[in-house]
């Protein structure tokens, strides 16, 4: 029998707490930033670290970045994936000393398809990845050469 | 309190919209070092969420790779002039900054 609302907020709490331990809260509206991906220093890793089956190369990602990028500190960047069931996009650059710059996460209401300016340490492929829901990881790469780095470093 | 994002809703004939958005960041990659010798810490967008008319259309975690005031290009389906496209960012030392912008 509960004493007082003091006793219910305090059992409330604790319910909660063991729930959420649980894992039966429904998460937050978005996953916790993805430290282990974004702190990974290759693809391989990043992939990895995303915890997505190994990234298949698929001429149905398109991805659009110059071939020389005279300022590795915005390199314009764009991909796309016109098959169905499309849920991330994902945009890697190999040589960064953080390989992955961004996870698109596109709900139905978009076109598959994002652009973006990314920073480039020095020459380096240039990989965007498309997770479908089935699963599958596609990508696509190419090589931009940069003629001054961008990462600062 | 950071400059307010420019965002530009273009609608296209065919239902959808171009939407570009430019944000004002410094995206600090962590990698620099300063006059003084120390490394200036990273300091950059960690989340983004654009909506059309209240409801998300995509989000997205960033790293210290995407650049200095992000540009962000995306389409949306099916968009009239009028409509409120919203764009919402967080950044890894807590600040936020969310700007709207009518499809012209």
């Amino acid at each position: 029998m509960l004493q007082s609302r003091r006793d219910m907020l305090a059992r409330s709490a604790a319910v909660g707490a063991m729930l959420a331990a649980a894992g039966v809260l429904p998460a937050r509206a978005q996953a916790a930033w993805n430290k282990a991906a974004f702190e990974a220093r290759s693809v391989d890793d990043v992939i990895k670290a995303l915890g997505v089956a190994k990234p298949v190369e698929s001429a149905d990602v398109l991805l659009t970045a110059p071939d020389i990028a005279e300022n590795g500190a915005v390199v314009p960047v764009s991909a796309s994936c016109a098959l169905p069931g499309l849920r991330k996009l994902v945009f890697m650059i190999d040589k960064n000393p953080t390989t992955l710059a961004a996870v698109f996460e596109l709900g139905d209401a978009v076109e598959p398809s994002i652009g973006t300016r990314i920073k480039m340490a020095e020459s380096s492929n240039v990989v965007a990845a498309a997770l479908l829901a089935d699963g599958r990881v596609l990508f696509a790469q190419k090589e931009v050469k940069v003629t001054l780095g961008g990462c600062g470093g | 309190m950071s400059d307010p994002m420019r965002i530009r809703a273009q609608a296209q004939p065919g239902g959808g919209a171009v939407v570009r958005v430019l944000m004002s960041h410094e995206m600090e990659t962590g990698q620099r070092t300063g006059a003084d010798g120390k490394v200036i810490a990273a300091w950059h967008i960690t989340e983004v969420v654009a909506a059309l008319n209240g409801k998300t259309v995509w989000s997205a975690q960033w790293g210290t790779a995407i650049s200095k005031n992000p540009f962000t290009q995306f389409t949306l389906k099916s968009a009239r002039p009028g409509d409120k496209v919203s764009v919402s960012w967080v950044d890894n030392r807590g600040d936020k900054r969310s700007d709207e912008a009518v499809i012209a």
